[in-house]
Formats: structure tokens, C-alpha cells, sequence
């Protein structure tokens, strides 16, 4: 197709509008509820053009080229459109543009220089929008300033999937609001206070803090998940303000979650360690760097010495940076402990060894819209991964036939395919299930170990799908690498993946969960769960919090009780590190160091610090770096992190070499399930890692409530527990008293429990027998 | 019985008693033997719409678009569901025509409409009915049961293997859903706002199928031209304007109520035949084709045809029919107050320049009306309504202001009156006089 | 909250549409929930929503978009004038006005003993039978003179 833009011409292939050949030529048609990433609604009129023969303008954003098409953006007709728009979009405006949050990044504002009358001719009383109370991050307090483009509803109902918004009544009286009082409870939701054009939707943290002119804008990513967002991390006087989505359609598209937005309120929270600490006499005093690495380095030593090297373990967070990760590991071996270990919520590592190469997502994320089919295995899809689940989410809307096998039956605001939700004692089997129908329904023999499976007609649609088309995918979620048969389920999602042709991957917990494997920051001795299972006498911790961070916490804190030295490398100083750290070495967060993270499709994505460290707080690496000096070992001199990573990468890299989802000498053997009650725990998306957990305002939300002990009425009748009811709950030695709650998505003989909250870490491990009692 | 007279009729014919709505009675009327022979013959699809082109029938909601060449757009091969949707959403003011079909002649709508579906290869429609009429959406679901009772709904119609079904849906109080896209998205179940165009219903409609939508009238018609062949019908009226057509008249006459007369009988014998003037008053104006059509005075109004293209001529529009009949008691400030009020509460709230400039021009006209107009104010409503007009997604931004721009050009004197007295050019007692309501009534 | 007997009847109006399109069965249904109970409370929005399987912000959309649907209680009868330009003509804001005196409430009010609501409608589609008005959203009355209004008024009991 050809078009004349404004005497420019273009070729744009069939179906495209106006818009869209306006945007390829650059020529700019004002607009507001037009977005890329959204339907087309042309209800606010400001993009209205002339075309050729059309007798009235028309919305460039609606209207389909045509062959030989000429448009007139700025002729007369079109200016005059566009101007009387804007007459009609301000009448009923508040012009008080300096007291509003929005001022100087507003659309309309910036908009209504140029189309805008200079005094009004409306002069009537202007219309009274009441504000709605939607929860602690979107701010609706002054609805009077909506322009109903309807946005932030198209959000909902087609990027989020669950229509929150909606516009209520008709005629000058419409407006915006939730159902009834409701919040705003979305995962995403904070992408509508960027779409919103206005001063409408505003995030109710940042609001009215700062002016958008005051801030300086920096390039980051974001550590809150395997995705890798690209993030604009906004900062005035070296306080990080705000943080939005910097687009890279490849990666988050135009989008990040709440997580990733809202987090950065832990960043400036007065629970940042400013000072190293030591423990002295029982309590941490707050020393100098010099005092608390010569301190560190004497005790590695004694350690060492006295006990034998296998006596010290390393464990990192997967959200620690490329550069941590790897200089962790090489002072733990050069100090000669191969304990090391960067994946806390792991029970499984039998794999280990005989993986094919770095485990990864198994395709790029932006392929993932081209897929016929995808399965995903062991994940509570949205709140592990929201901007994942939102790729499925679009996938599923178009063609694709996506399917969800796990142990929960959480809405995860797709369009299922499929859905099947055992407990997780039962995950290996029922994806052998799928394994095996895929098997007969290529006529291939049936694997060993799967004669006695006998697949339903679910598993047979999933196989099914997965043998269709051209291109499929199979995804193990963190559930499926956290579950104590992992091995198990790796290796039937790679056999699954054999039969069908489809590729296998892990979607990855955390924003180094293939980094890690490229900084080496594994076990050639005890791994995450064995080093605290056989507890050392000497621990270093990086960035993590291992009363909520790993798979049995119980046992980690013991072994971390009874050490006689523990160092922790840790941006906070509150928490259970308290009680039993010796050392806390303050180190700073992603916006104040330079670092790497390697995303789940093995890009990696190296960035700056945005502000100063916070107080005497250094980047992890350098006190890793100084560390190895100090104890004189060798291949510790590297000047900046950029040296460290060209270490593991080479320099101009863009993606890591290496990957590979592949398991050999993992044999396929299903055990028996027991009838004892099986706890599931999910990672609840705000209490995930150390900096979400401590961002107040996220904390307030839905999604942060305290755990419950969720069961189905079946389970709840079996031990004669009522919703409501206060339940002991005991695994091992371990109790907690939680508040039962009927949940019917939870599996039958299964309790849920989140894992990764103080109410909870005293409980064991995220899977396996439970007892639960009335207390 | 309502419709209270007539001319060569065909819709109306034989309407008496209180049973004429029922299957029986439209059988011993020739009913359903255009569908019975359709059927039959198995005509092809393309031939019923030759028909219905060769009759030049034009849509009876108020568009007047051929319905034959609208038929023509759905893609009669397309493989998977399409729809037939009558439009019964009757609420433009004056307009009750399509009430007394329904009342009187429900049977004939749902032939047209099986008809439609036959030609189009749809096998399911939906008859969406004006919430305010329910007890005649509650006769149409009888009639419905009927038909399906009597083989002319469900599947394999009288043995032709031909299947449809039909339903009644309710509207429930909003104007704006006659608009057939808003009508659309209603029956999906949404708020009614309507679509933009393209793509059209005829690719893009119910349910996203393809979809043809008519008004109630339209499709009433349908059984009468297959019976009485395209040309025929098209000679009942005027060329370019087949058939009779279904006038409502109400206001300042003796007898509102609906008239069915060829097309191009001139005004002023609709007016003789609805009883001429309340009162022996005198016209003083006329909104020949609902309330969205441009306001007509009586000296061009008593020289002009009942047509769309006699009507064209006297600077309205035929619309849906509604003939709106005003006295010499009628305040044009007040008049034209009360259907900006109209349009202002019946936008959906869409778009921008409809939106707002509905609330704007009421304002407007009501601080006139009220005594508080200012003297830039009639430019000010017409640069208004330049800017709404043909900027919105449907017409409703038009409609709203057609009539004032039609009520200013007319009637400018009196609206400057009222700016420059604060008061009305016609006491209030004579328009309370006029409304008749202290009075018995007719 | 809604009686077997009105979820029977939201029932066969679901059944009029594509197994796959509930939805557009909530305008029915909706005036189903609202004959059961007078009106629609936010409860009663929710339960249609939950019952049809659609979010309760979109059926909330369509209880506030068409006037038919009361989402404040209303009176045993809720009368309802027309007052658009053809009735108007012919008395529609006369019959309005009379009713106000005779019942001393204005539109959108209620008399004290809870029985008639009064609101100014839109266009019914019966302009021939100005002034027209409906009783509870199903009974209309026609050619409504004072006359005729005192009757209506005597029998609304």
C-alpha cells in the first residue's frame, strides 16, 4: 500500500492505519487514547485528519490505508478538527496545571500548547468528579482531570487480563472507577498510571515528591525477576524517585510490574545497614570498613586453618549481580571450599552434572509470541513472572494453545488451553502423563519407567497441542525447579520435549538464575541445601536472607545459629540477620553498583549505578574484590566490574554461550505418594526477595497479606478445621499458628502455606508432609 | 388501534381486532406464504435479493440506505456464523411506528427476518426491542413460539433443510443503542457504544460475524415485496422511493397516532388525514423525520412531499418518519431545550466532541431558556455544533446538532428575543394552552 | 440472593445466545435481579456478574449505562413520565408537574410512605400517546390527562 503523508510518501503493508504510516514516515499526529500496545478505541477524536475525497476528517488511528491514500495532517480542516477536539477535551478540565502531579509530563498539557485556545469559552460550572480510594499504588484522587480515553480499562482487559477498571454511566457523566470500592489489584497495574495521559492516574507513592523536570533520568535493570526489565530509574539529589519502563520490545516490551516499580521505596528505607557491623560480646557494634574486612579475613583464616576449608560454605541470592556471584565463588574455592551455591529455594540438585549446559529459558522471549503451543510446568505463573505470564497472556489471545500443569489452581488470566493442578507429590506423574500420551500419539515407544502410567483426556490434549504447528515450548516454573524430584521433572520435560519437537526450558527465578551458572557459582562440594543439612562452621552470605529465602529455612537458621562465624554481605540491617550474623558488610543495591544480570534468555544486560551508595554501603563486588586481597589470594585485581565480567563473557557480548537444557543419566522413576497432607509453598510475589519485602507500599497491597493456611473444604472437614479457624501447623520439630482459610483451587490432601514470610519461616521445607491441627 | 389510517396500504392491511397479532390471523392474511414459497422453490439467495433491490427499499430506521444493496454486502459464502438483527429499538422521539408493528404485525417481522437469513445464509437472529414497550417484547417472545411452534423457526424449515432461530433481546434504557454497532455491543452484553467504522457489520458485526441490521419496519416489508414482486412495490411509491412507509405524527394534530401512506403523498395530506390542527391552531413548524432532523417551517413544510428525496428538498430529513407537529403555541427555545437535553443525556460518552459538546449545547440553550442568555451565544452554538458535527464516532453528535442549527436558522428572531427580553416570545399561558393537558382529550 | 425462580429465568434468556456468550445475556438479567429485588444493589450487580462469568466492573458498566436499571432503592411503584418533545407538545411536562403536586415529591424522589417514585423518562417510543408514562419498567400507560393520572394514582396501592 501506498500513502502520501503530508506530501511524504510511505509504503505500509495491508491493514495498516493511518497512524501507524504516520509513525513510519516520523510524522507526528497528535493523540491520546491511541496506544501501540492497546485495541484501537478512537474515541478521543485529537488525531483527526484530512483525506483526500473524505468530506469530514478522519482518526488517523482507526482508518485503514488505502491504495494511492493521501492524507493532510496539518491542512486546515485538519488543524481546526484538531483544535476543536481540543476546545472540548478542556472545557471540563481543571487548568491548574502547576498543582498538578502530572504537570510537565503531561500529554494534554503539552498538547493543548499547540491546539489549545487561549481563554475559554465555556462558562459553566465544570464538571465534579468524587476520587476513588483504589489501593496503595495507583492514586485516583483527582478524577476530574480523565479525559476517558480509556486506556487504563483497554489495559486491563487485554495487557493485565482482569478488568479492574471500567468506565461507569454514560454521557458527560461517565467515569472511571473499580466495581464498587474495589481496589486496583493487578500485578501490573502500575503501567496504567504511564498510560494514563492525564493527571488522572498517579502513583500514589511518587505523587507530588518531585517535579519531572527536577529528575534525572538513568538507564537500569531491573533484579526483581528472570525477565530483565529495562528500567528508567528516575533520581533527584541522589534519591532514587522513581522507577518506569524504558522500552525494549524484546524484553519487557513497554512494560514492567508493580514489583519492579514500586520497590524502589526499600532503597531509601531506614533499614538500610549504613555501617559494617560486628558482633562483639554478643551484640553488632557498627565498625570501619578497614576493622570489619581485617576482622573477615582473620576468621576466614582461622576458620580455614583450624577446621579444614570444608568447614566454610558460600551462598549467594540469584538476584546477587553477575560480577558478586562470580568473585563469591572464586575466593570461596581459592580459600578451598568447593561449597558454594547461588540457588537457596533448590531441595533437588541431582542433576547437577549432567546437564547438557546452562539451563535457560529455551527460546527468545520475543519468539514466544510466535509459538502454536507452550506448557508450563510448576509455576504460579503471574506472581512469579508477571510480565511472562502477560506474553502467554497475548500468545493465548491469538493463537496459541497454552496449557498450565501445577499444583495451583490460581486464575492466571489466561486463555487455558489446558489446565490440570495436582499436588506437587504428584507433578512428576502427571507430567509423565503427558509424556507418555505424547509418545502414543507419535506411535513411539513409551518411555522406560512410564509402562504403568495411564494419561487422561487432559494430558492428552496438552500432548496433543504440543504436537501441533510449528513452533512449541515446554516451561518449568520455579515450583518445578524448587520441587524436591526437580531432576525428575527436568528430565521428563526434556524427553517431552524429544517426542514433540518442542523446545524445553527453565523461565527462571531470578534475575541471575542463568547468571549464576555463568559466574560458576556452583557446588563442587556441598550445594544450597546439603551445606546447611551438614551444617559448617563458617558461612558467607551475599544479598540474601536465609530465614525467608531458602527452600528449608528451619535448617538453615540452626546451622547458621550454631556457626561460629557467619558473614553476611547485605544491603539491610534488620531482620533475623540479628541474631545470627557475625559480620554485616553493608552493600549496596542494584541502583548504586555497577553490575550484570543475565536474563532467562541468556542476554546480558550490564548496568551503571544510578545514585551514590547509600551511606559507607560498597558495591558487593569491590568488598568481594578487597576481600581477596586481604587474604592474599590470587586473581583479584580488577579494577572495575566491567574487568570482572570480562572474565566470564567475552567483551561485547550480547548473549552468553553455553546453553543448553539438556539431562543425561536422570532415569525416569515415579515413586508411590504417600496419603500424608503435602504443603505447597509459593514465594508470594511481594515478599520474594529482600528489597520488595521491605518497599512499604507494595506491602499494603492484596498480594502482601499475611499467609493463611488455604485448604479445600474436603481437607478442612478431614481434620475438622473451619475457615477462620486458628490451625497448628508442624513440619519436623517446627510449628506456626496460621488462620485456616477454604481455598477450593488448592489441590485435595494438600495445605497451602507461602513460604519467604516471617510468619512462616519457622515452618521446614516448601514441599512434602505437613500436620496441621486446631490450636 | 393505532394505526389510525391509511393510503393503498400493505403493512397495515387487515390489522382489526385484538388477535391480529397472532399467528393465526397473519396466516388467514396471506402470511408466510412469500416464506413458504421462498422455501419451496428454493429460490436463490441471490435472486430474494434481487428483489429486494429491484423494490428499492430503502432502510425505515431513519438512514435510508437501499436495503437490497446492504443484503448484497454479507459474504453469503462465508463459512462459519453470521447474524440477522432487527433494529425494534425504537426511541428517537416521534417515532411509534415500529411499536404498533410489533403490536399489530409481529409475524411479519419475523418472515421478513427468516426471509433475510435465508437470503444471507445467517441461521440465527436476534430482534432487539425498545425496553420501554415490554409488554410487546413479551408478545413478540409469544410469537416467536408461535412460529417455531408452526415449523417457520428451527431447524430444516418446512423440509427446505434452510435452519434458523430467532430471539427476542431487550433494550433497557438507552437512546443511543438504535445505533446498530451500540445495538450490537448491547446484545454482546456491553455498554452500548458504538463502533467505529470501519469495519462494518457486514464483515465485522455481532459477536464479530458478519452481521446485517435493519430497522423493524424494513424487515415487515420484506413478506409484502416477495409477494407482490420488487417492482410492484417500488410502484406503490415513487421512483427512487419504493413502498409505503409508516408515518408517525404526534404533537399539536387531532389524531397522532401512525399513518401508512406511499411515499411522496404530500404533507398536507398526512395532516388531513391525522385531523389537521389541535384546535384550529395554526402550523407553525414541523420536524418531518424525528427528532435528529432538521427543523422544517410551515410554509416549506405544506409543499413538500413525504419522501426522502421530497423531504431532502425542504432541507430535513425523512428519517424514521416521525412527524413532529408544532402550533403556533410552541416556544422554540424551550422546544429545542428539551432535545438538546435529550441528546446530552443519551450520549454515550465516547467520544470527545460528543461527550462534551452534548453537555455544552444544552447549557447553553437552558441559560436561554432560563433568561440567562448572552448575546454571543447563538454564535457560539453554532461554532459548537460545527465542531461536533461529523467529528464523533456515530451520528449522534450530528443529531444533536441538526436541530440546533436548523431551530437558530428558523427561528432566529425568537431566540434573540429571548436573549434580549429574558422571556418568551410566546406567553406562557398560551403554551400551557397548548399542550392541552387541562383539556379532555382526544 | 437470587431466587431459584429468577436464576430459572436468567437461565432462558442465557440460553438465547452462543453457548460462549453468556454475557450478552446480563441486561436481562440484570432486570431479572432488579424485579426480585426492587433494585440493584452492588450485591446484586456482583451476583449477576459471578452467575453470567464476567467481571463485576462490566456489569456494573451496564447497570449504570441504560436508565431502566435503579441502583437506589425505589418505591413499591416507580412511575416514570415522559417529558421529551412530543409529549411534551401534548402535556408529558403538564402530567410530570401534576403528578409532583398531587404526590409532594419532585422526579427522583419518593413519598414518605415509600410507595411511588417519581422520574422524568426519555422518549418511550409512544409519542402518539402523549402523555405517556410507565409503571415499574413494564406497564405503560397511555393518554395520561388528569383524569386518567387520578386513576392511575388510586389503583397504585
Amino acid at each position: 500500500m501506498e500513502i502520501e503523508i503530508d506530501g511524504k510518501m510511505a509504503q505500509v503493508p495491508d491493514g495498516s492505519t493511518i497512524m501507524d504510516a504516520a509513525q513510519q514516515l516520523g510524522a507526528y499526529i497528535p493523540h491520546f487514547c491511541y496506544h501501540k500496545k492497546l485495541s484501537i478505541a478512537a474515541n478521543c477524536r485529537m488525531c483527526l485528519v484530512q483525506v483526500e475525497k473524505a468530506p469530514k476528517p478522519l482518526p488517523a488511528c482507526a482508518t485503514p490505508v488505502t491504495n494511492g491514500m493521501k492524507v493532510f495532517t496539518h491542512s486546515e480542516l485538519a488543524v481546526k478538527a484538531q483544535k476543536g477536539v481540543m476546545e472540548f477535551l478542556l472545557i471540563n478540565h481543571p487548568l491548574d496545571c502547576p498543582i498538578c502531579d502530572q504537570g510537565g509530563e503531561c500529554q494534554l498539557q503539552d498538547l493543548a500548547v499547540g491546539y489549545g485556545g487561549g481563554a475559554s469559552r465555556f462558562q459553566e460550572d465544570k464538571r465534579v468528579v468524587f476520587h476513588k480510594d483504589v489501593g496503595p499504588l495507583i492514586s485516583m484522587q483527582e478524577m476530574a482531570r480523565c479525559i476517558h480515553c480509556t486506556r487504563c480499562v483497554r489495559f486491563g482487559q487485554e495487557i493485565a487480563g482482569v478488568m479492574e477498571l471500567g468506565m461507569a454511566s454514560r454521557n458527560m457523566h461517565s467515569e472511571i472507577t473499580t466495581f464498587v470500592g474495589r481496589s486496583v489489584d493487578s500485578e501490573l497495574s502500575g503501567n496504567m498510571i504511564d498510560l494514563c495521559p492525564v493527571g488522572a492516574l498517579t502513583s500514589r507513592p511518587f505523587r507530588y515528591s518531585a517535579r519531572s523536570w527536577e529528575l534525572s533520568r538513568r538507564r537500569s535493570i531491573s533484579p526483581h525477576d528472570s525477565i530483565g526489565a529495562n528500567l528508567t530509574v528516575q533520581v533527584k539529589n541522589n534519591v532514587v524517585m522513581r522507577v518506569l519502563p524504558r522500552d525494549n520490545e524484546d524484553v519487557n516490551e513497554c512494560w514492567i510490574s508493580d514489583k519492579e516499580r514500586f520497590s524502589y521505596e526499600a532503597l531509601n528505607s531506614p533499614a538500610r545497614l549504613g555501617k559494617p557491623m560486628i558482633r562483639v560480646d554478643g551484640a553488632l557494634r557498627e565498625v570501619d570498613w578497614n576493622v570489619a574486612l581485617d576482622y573477615v579475613s582473620h576468621a576466614l583464616k582461622d576458620v580455614v586453618g583450624n577446621s579444614g576449608a570444608a568447614a566454610l560454605a558460600a551462598l549467594a541470592s540469584p538476584q546477587a549481580t553477575l560480577e558478586e556471584l562470580y568473585l563469591l565463588q572464586k575466593l570461596t574455592r581459592a580459600l578451598g571450599s568447593g561449597s558454594v551455591d547461588f540457588r537457596p529455594r533448590r531441595r533437588d540438585f541431582s542433576a547437577d552434572g549432567k546437564l547438557g549446559g546452562i539451563p535457560w529459558l529455551g527460546l527468545k522471549l520475543s519468539e514466544i509470541k510466535d509459538l502454536d503451543a507452550a506448557l508450563v510446568v510448576g509455576s504460579f505463573l503471574r506472581k512469579d513472572h508477571p510480565l511472562f505470564a502477560q506474553r502467554l497472556r497475548q500468545l493465548a489471545k491469538k493463537w496459541g494453545k497454552v496449557s498450565l500443569l501445577s499444583s495451583s489452581g490460581d486464575d492466571s488470566l489466561i486463555n487455558l488451553h489446558a489446565q490440570l493442578t495436582v499436588s506437587p507429590a504428584e507433578l512428576p506423574l502427571a507430567m509423565a502423563m503427558i509424556v507418555k500420551a505424547a509418545a502414543q500419539l507419535k506411535g513411539e515407544l513409551v518411555p522406560a519407567g512410564l509402562e504403568s502410567v495411564d494419561p487422561g483426556a487432559t494430558s492428552q490434549a496438552i500432548a496433543r497441542s504440543l504436537l501441533e504447528g510449528e513452533k512449541r515450548a515446554v516451561f518449568l516454573g520455579n515450583a518445578a525447579e524448587q520441587h524436591p524430584q526437580a531432576a525428575q521433572l527436568h528430565a521428563l520435560a526434556v524427553e517431552l520435549a524429544r517426542l514433540t519437537g518442542a523446545t524445553c526450558g527453565f523461565i527462571g527465578e531470578a534475575a541471575n538464575s542463568v547468571g549464576g551458572y555463568v559466574a560458576k557459582a556452583l557446588p563442587t562440594a556441598l550445594n544450597a541445601y546439603e551445606m546447611f543439612a551438614q551444617p559448617r562452621k563458617a558461612y558467607i552470605l551475599l544479598g540474601l536472607e536465609p530465614e525467608l529465602d531458602c527452600h528449608d529455612p528451619q535448617q538453615a537458621m540452626a546451622a547458621l545459629k550454631d556457626a561460629a562465624l557467619v558473614v553476611m554481605l547485605t544491603p539491610f540491617s534488620d531482620g533475623a540477620a540479628r541474631d545470627y550474623a557475625d559480620v554485616l558488610l553493608p552493600i549496596t543495591p542494584f541502583t548504586e553498583t555497577s553490575g550484570s544480570f543475565v536474563n532467562t534468555e541468556g542476554r546480558i544486560q550490564s548496568f551503571t549505578g544510578v545514585v551514590r551508595p547509600l551511606g559507607d554501603a560498597r558495591p558487593g563486588w569491590k568488598v568481594l574484590r578487597v576481600l581477596g586481597n586481604l587474604l592474599a589470594l590470587p586473581g583479584f585485581d580488577q579494577n572495575s566490574s566491567e574487568h570482572v565480567r570480562d572474565e566470564m563473557v567475552p567483551a561485547g557480548a550480547a548473549f552468553v554461550a553455553g546453553l543448553d537444557n539438556g539431562v543425561s543419566g536422570v532415569s525416569l522413576s515415579l515413586t508411590e505418594t504417600t496419603g500424608e497432607l503435602q504443603r505447597i509453598a509459593d514465594v508470594p510475589i511481594y515478599f520474594a526477595d529482600p528489597i520488595a519485602r521491605r518497599a512499604p507500599s507494595l506491602q499494603k497491597t492484596r498480594d502482601a497479606v499475611a499467609p493463611t493456611a488455604r485448604m479445600n473444604a474436603a481437607t478442612l472437614a478431614r481434620l475438622v478445621v473451619t475457615d477462620g479457624a486458628p490451625v497448628r501447623i508442624s513440619q519436623g520439630s517446627c510449628e506456626a499458628v496460621l488462620t485456616a482459610r477454604a481455598d477450593e483451587t488448592v489441590p485435595a490432601g494438600c495445605v497451602r502455606i507461602s513460604a519467604a514470610h516471617v510468619t512462616t519461616a519457622a515452618l521446614g521445607e516448601m514441599f512434602g508432609a505437613i500436620n496441621v491441627e486446631r490450636a | 388501534m393505532a394505526i389510525l389510517g391509511a393510503l393503498n396500504p400493505m403493512l397495515s392491511v387487515g390489522l382489526d381486532g385484538d388477535k391480529a397479532w397472532r399467528l393465526a390471523d397473519y396466516v388467514k392474511r396471506g402470511g408466510y406464504s412469500a416464506l413458504r414459497r421462498v422455501l419451496e422453490e428454493k429460490m436463490p439467495q441471490g435472486e430474494v435479493i434481487n428483489e429486494v433491490k429491484k423494490s428499492v427499499l430503502r432502510g425505515r430506521g431513519g438512514a435510508g440506505f437501499p436495503t437490497g444493496l446492504k443484503w448484497s454486502f454479507m459474504p453469503r459464502s462465508f463459512p462459519g456464523d453470521k447474524y440477522v438483527v432487527c433494529n425494534s429499538d425504537e426511541g428517537e422521539p416521534g417515532t411509534f411506528k415500529d411499536r404498533d408493528i410489533l403490536r399489530y404485525n409481529p409475524h411479519s417481522v419475523i418472515e421478513g427476518m427468516v426471509i433475510a437469513g435465508y437470503a444471507m445464509g445467517a441461521a440465527r437472529g436476534y430482534n432487539y426491542i425498545h425496553g420501554e414497550v415490554w409488554e410487546l417484547y413479551e408478545r413478540f417472545e409469544e410469537a416467536l413460539d408461535e412460529a417455531r411452534a408452526a415449523g417457520f423457526l428451527g431447524s430444516d424449515l418446512l423440509g427446505s433443510g434452510f435452519n434458523f432461530e430467532l430471539f427476542a433481546h431487550h433494550g433497557y434504557g438507552a437512546y443511543i443503542c438504535g445505533e446498530e454497532t451500540a445495538l450490537l455491543e448491547s446484545i454482546e452484553g456491553k455498554k452500548g457504544q458504538p463502533r467505529f467504522k470501519p469495519p462494518f457489520p457486514a464483515s465485522f458485526g455481532l459477536y464479530g460475524k458478519p452481521t446485517t441490521i435493519n430497522n423493524t419496519e424494513t424487515f415487515a416489508s420484506i413478506p409484502y415485496i416477495m409477494n407482490l414482486g420488487g417492482e410492484a412495490y417500488l410502484e406503490a411509491g415513487k421512483p427512487n422511493n419504493g413502498g409505503t412507509k409508516l408515518f408517525s405524527v404526534s404533537g399539536h394534530v387531532n389524531r397522532p397516532g401512525n399513518y401508512e401512506i406511499p411515499l411522496g403523498t404530500p404533507f398536507a395530506t398526512l395532516l388531513e388525514m391525522a385531523g389537521g390542527m389541535r384546535g384550529g391552531r395554526k402550523l407553525k413548524a414541523c420536524i418531518p423525520g424525528g427528532s435528529s432532523a432538521p427543523v422544517v417551517p410551515a410554509a416549506m413544510m405544506m409543499n413538500a412531499t413525504m419522501d426522502y428525496d421530497g423531504i431532502s428538498k425542504a432541507g430535513s430529513m425523512l428519517g424514521s418518519g416521525a412527524v413532529i407537529v408544532m402550533d403556533e403555541t410552541t416556544c422554540m427555545v424551550k422546544a429545542l431545550e428539551r432535545l438538546s437535553f435529550f441528546y446530552y443525556e443519551e450520549s454515550c460518552g465516547q467520544c470527545t466532541p460528543c461527550r462534551e459538546g452534548t453537555s455544552w449545547l444544552y447549557k447553553v440553550v437552558h441559560r436561554i431558556e432560563s433568561g440567562k442568555g448572552r448575546p454571543d451565544d447563538l454564535e457560539l452554538l453554532e461554532s459548537v455544533t460545527t465542531n461536533i458535527m461529523g467529528r464523533t464516532i456515530c451520528a449522534l453528535g450530528d443529531a444533536a446538532s441538526m436541530p440546533v442549527q436548523s431551530f437558530i436558522k428558523h427561528y432566529r428572531d425568537e431566540f434573540s428575543y429571548h436573549i434580549e427580553h429574558k422571556k418568551c416570545l410566546v406567553p406562557v399561558d398560551v403554551q400551557r394552552a397548548g399542550s392541552g393537558f387541562f383539556m379532555a382529550t382526544v | 440472593m437470587l431466587t431459584s425462580e429468577s436464576l430459572k429465568r436468567i437461565d432462558r434468556e442465557i440460553a438465547k445466545y452462543p453457548a460462549d456468550q453468556k454475557q450478552s445475556a446480563v441486561m436481562a438479567a440484570l432486570a431479572i435481579a432488579q424485579e426480585q429485588l426492587g433494585w440493584l444493589s452492588s450485591e446484586a450487580i456482583e451476583a449477576v456478574a459471578n452467575y453470567l462469568g464476567m467481571p463485576p466492573i462490566a456489569a456494573y458498566e451496564v447497570a449504570t449505562f441504560y436508565n431502566m436499571y435503579d441502583l437506589k432503592p425505589v418505591g413499591k411503584y416507580k412511575v416514570s413520565v415522559c417529558t421529551n418533545l412530543p409529549c411534551m407538545l401534548t402535556g408529558g411536562v403538564d402530567a410530570g408537574e401534576y403528578l409532583q403536586k398531587k404526590l409532594g415529591i419532585g422526579y427522583n424522589e419518593t413519598t414518605p410512605d415509600g410507595l411511588i417514585t417519581l422520574k422524568e423518562s426519555e422518549c418511550m417510543g409512544a409519542c402518539g400517546d402523549a402523555p405517556v408514562m410507565i409503571v415499574n419498567n413494564r406497564r405503560m400507560c397511555s393518554w395520561m390527562n388528569p383524569e386518567q393520572i387520578d386513576k392511575l394514582l388510586a389503583e397504585l396501592k
